[in-house]
């Protein structure tokens, strides 16, 4: 057990380098950096003006030492501009040249500076974060009971009526992007178009104070895209424990069936679905990603589009490597998760 | 002109039947399930005069009731569309005249199932679609846009107006509002209103069926030729190959799609020329299957195999250079009269078969493992056969069931990608008719004007909800084999 959680964290850092190396590498393509410069400096710059404000910044030396001064393991660049102001990677706002560390990276915990926030990396992803874990909060009560009730219940007796309709209930959910069930929803219950104007169809006060009426609308919207396959995989689950032989033992001696499924199905059932759950995080990424712009919450999914959408390299960046580690992390847990929870793995 | 009402003259007395009708179907149905949950479990039990009897009782008559009162309702509702196609213009309202423009969809609707049905017990799993009432549901919901996309993109029939134009007056005006006097036009109405640019809703979602017919299933159909050339070696040799690419595959999958989408589809990364690469390197892989499937047929009969290959090749070579080759990009040195088409979407295409292909991969090397260990592979083995025939004419056949199936969930998967690409705008222009761009346009004013959005954001659902349908379908339908 210890060595292979060991030789998965093993792969998952790898995973992590590889993946942070690609999107430094594609935010540090030539077109990319003259759309910063000229974004961040002046719009009608020269091409000479471009190439000396990258040179002055650091960002024309090479790809890997670029990406090891932002991983921490080289020493930080200190560049005489052709200006005559010296700039160092370590000293930002608020740190002076002389007080300037030598390493100042990921690894020594400094994430670098935004461009478009004109904030720390750090601190704008640690809010947006927390913003988005109440989101994702509230979705995870909503969507997991919601889909572990409707899969066992058809899951209970195959191919009975209820089993159909909730099948096709979870088949619809699944088929509606939050796209297009966060503009249903909006249209429908957020104006007056059909005469339900019951909730809100901005979320941007749910930020500091979230309501039943201003967060019901995002939070159902990313949970039923999740739901319906959750529900899909645990009534598949469902239906192959009941037909076990020690279901049929447990009726044949007479208990009843919701004892059946509450007591001796029910337990067995859940393991397939706990996997499920967990690697739908990455799904549920993109749904924060959709929901937070289609309802402006301010939070890790609109960071990312600001950020992408500005060429931000270190916020991006920043975006990235927590996400990136968020889907491996849910990846790990739900592995050793699965090992832990069922008896035939975790005994042999 | 007057403005239209969405059921015109024809539902005054259709709509309170319809109401009627669906508000006693609602209670009953509620009843069913409430009595339901008393009733004793039944089986149908036979007679001895060879008979069936059904459940009696207050049940069963619920039930009858039901069945017959459902059957009224879906009469109804095709009175409405029915309606709108024999009564004269504007008599039947919105619904009557949308369901006048998807006159040849229904025809063409009609005339696929009845052919279907009548010979379906010889078109094997095809045929057998047509046993389950879900899978019809689904497939009659696909080819409803396929048919649409056909008929808009080749005849040019159902579309109302030009998608693009703007009429002047028409901005964000409710649907069924009239048109100006003089404005071109099959009819002097914008059916679904028009958007903040004064132009067609109902158009622009007709038309925008044609971008996501073409692109979706090629897209599928090119991240299947990755995921099958790849997947099929890496499951059946194992080891270091399987390794390599289960950790590139695994690399792709975790990255979040919308992060790789803003990174890959802009027009910053399109001047660098990555896109034309990566489409140079995705493509080739069909070319790839269809040399290797062939080749492993054939190889024994050396005249034959080449007299199939050279021009099978040859085209699809022709194809995969006009494809990558594009005007003003890295990779242009074809001489203007070799190059067929110009993609101008080709990053979007590219991203898309990109985001597939480890998914199908997984799937694939999941089913070699499986069935690299039956006896038909190792008698293929004792036989002597080729590494790659039994891949390809052994294992790959009969892992078709669940490919079959997760090609139909994948074509909506990507139809949602192409939406979401199309939310953020991202790849395509804004003039595009295709449902994600224009749900992007409509939701800015959202809260203000409703109508511009619902009606490409519906469509996107039925698209992706038949294919969801028509995949259940069919897995229940190759399950019972």
């Amino acid at each position: 057990m210890g060595l292979f959680i060991l030789r998965r964290l093993g792969v998952m850092i790898l995973t992590a380098l590889c993946l942070t190396f690609i999107v430094f590498w594609l935010t540090n393509l030539a077109p990319n950096l003259e759309k910063l410069a000229k974004t961040q400096g002046n719009a009608r710059m020269t091409d000479d003006a471009v190439v000396s404000w990258l040179e002055n910044r650091g960002y024309s030396q090479p790809l890997p030492v670029k990406y090891g001064q932002w991983l921490g393991v080289l020493p930080g660049y200190v560049i005489e501009g052709s200006d005559g102001e010296t700039r160092a990677r370590c000293a930002g706002p608020g740190v002076a040249l002389e007080d300037a560390s030598t390493f100042c990276g990921i690894l020594q915990g400094d994430w670098g500076f935004s461009t478009v926030f004109k904030a720390d990396v750090s601190g704008i992803v640690a809010t947006r974060l927390g913003l988005t874990g109440k989101l994702m909060f509230w979705v995870m009560m909503v969507m997991v009971p919601g889909a572990l009730i409707i899969g066992v219940l058809a899951g209970m007796r195959e191919g009975s009526r209820t089993d159909r309709s909730l099948s096709t209930v979870s088949i619809v959910s699944t088929a509606t992007p939050e796209y297009v069930s966060g503009v249903v929803f909006i249209s429908v219950f957020a104006t007056a178009t059909f005469g339900m104007n019951w909730f809100k169809g901005t979320a941007t006060s749910a930020m500091e104070d979230a309501t039943f009426e201003n967060f019901f609308l995002p939070v159902i919207t990313i949970a039923l895209y999740g739901m319906g396959y959750i529900a899909r995989m645990t009534r598949a689950s469902m239906t192959e424990v009941m037909t076990a032989q020690y279901i049929r033992t447990a009726r044949l001696k007479g208990v009843s069936f919701p004892t059946i499924v509450l007591k001796h199905a029910l337990r067995n059932a859940l393991i397939a679905p706990f996997t499920v759950i967990m690697l739908q995080f990455p799904w549920l990424l993109n749904g924060v990603v959709i929901v937070e712009t289609l309802f402006n919450y301010k939070g890790f999914g609109w960071v990312l589009v600001q950020a992408a959408g500005n060429n931000d390299i270190e916020l991006l960046l920043g975006v990235s490597v927590v996400s990136v580690f968020v889907v491996l992390i849910t990846q790990l847990i739900s592995d050793i998760g699965y090992v832990f929870l069922n008896p035939r793995i975790r005994i042999s | 002109m007057e403005p239209l009402t969405w059921t015109g003259a024809l539902g005054a007395f259709l709509n309170p039947a319809l109401g009627l009708g669906t508000a006693i179907l609602a209670l009953g149905v509620l009843a069913q399930i409430v009595l339901g949950f008393f009733a004793a479990p039944m089986t149908l039990q036979a007679n001895a005069d060879g008979t069936l009897q059904g459940r009696d009782g207050l049940l069963g008559t619920v039930e009858t009731v039901n069945k017959y009162l459902f059957f009224f309702v879906l009469v109804l509702v095709l009175a409405y569309l029915i309606g709108g196609i024999v009564t004269p213009y504007g008599t039947a309202g919105i619904i009557g005249e949308m369901s006048r423009q998807f006159l040849p969809v229904w025809v063409a609707l009609m005339v696929t199932f009845g052919v279907s049905i009548l010979y379906k017990r010889r078109l094997g799993l095809y045929g057998k679609l047509f046993d389950s009432t879900v899978g019809m549901i689904g497939f009659a919901i696909v080819m409803f846009w396929v048919f649409t996309a056909l008929f808009v993109g080749i005849f040019d029939l159902i579309a109302t107006h030009d998608y693009l134009s703007q009429v002047s007056g028409l901005k964000n005006k409710g649907p069924g509002i009239p048109v100006p006097e003089g404005t071109t036009g099959a009819i002097p109405h914008y059916l679904l209103g028009g958007d903040n640019l004064a132009r067609d809703i109902f158009s622009r979602v007709v038309v925008g069926s044609v971008f996501v017919i073409s692109i979706a299933p090629l897209a599928t159909v090119f991240a299947f030729m990755v995921g099958i050339t790849l997947g099929l070696p890496a499951g059946f040799y194992g080891g270091l190959l399987d390794t390599i690419l289960s950790f590139v595959a695994n690399l792709i999958l975790a990255f979040p799609v919308i992060l790789l989408f803003y990174l890959l589809v802009t027009p910053e990364i399109v001047l660098t020329g990555i896109p034309s690469y990566m489409a140079a390197v995705l493509f080739v892989f069909p070319l790839i299957f269809f040399g290797v499937l062939l080749n492993s047929r054939y190889y024994t009969q050396p005249a034959k195999r080449t007299a199939i290959l050279v021009p099978v090749l040859g085209i699809l070579g022709w194809l995969y250079l006009s494809i990558i080759n594009q005007r003003g990009t890295v990779i242009d040195f074809l001489p203007a009269w070799m190059d067929l088409f110009d993609i101008s979407i080709l990053v979007v295409f590219v991203s898309v078969v990109f985001v597939n292909a480890p998914t199908v991969f997984r799937i694939v090397r999941g089913l070699t493992l499986d069935l690299r260990t039956r006896d038909y592979v190792a008698a293929a083995q004792t036989r002597g056969e080729g590494a790659w025939y039994i891949m390809l004419w052994e294992i790959l056949p009969n892992a078709r069931g669940p490919l079959i199936v997760d090609f139909c969930l994948r074509i909506g998967y990507t139809t949602i990608l192409l939406g979401t690409l199309g939310f953020f705008g991202l790849g395509l222009s804004s003039e595009s008719p295709d449902w994600g761009t224009t749900i992007n346009e409509g939701r800015k004013l959202l809260l203000i004007f409703a109508h511009p959005a619902l009606p490409p954001a519906v469509a996107l659902l039925s698209l992706v909800l038949g294919l969801n349908l028509l995949a259940d379908g069919l897995r229940e339908e190759s399950l019972k084999d």
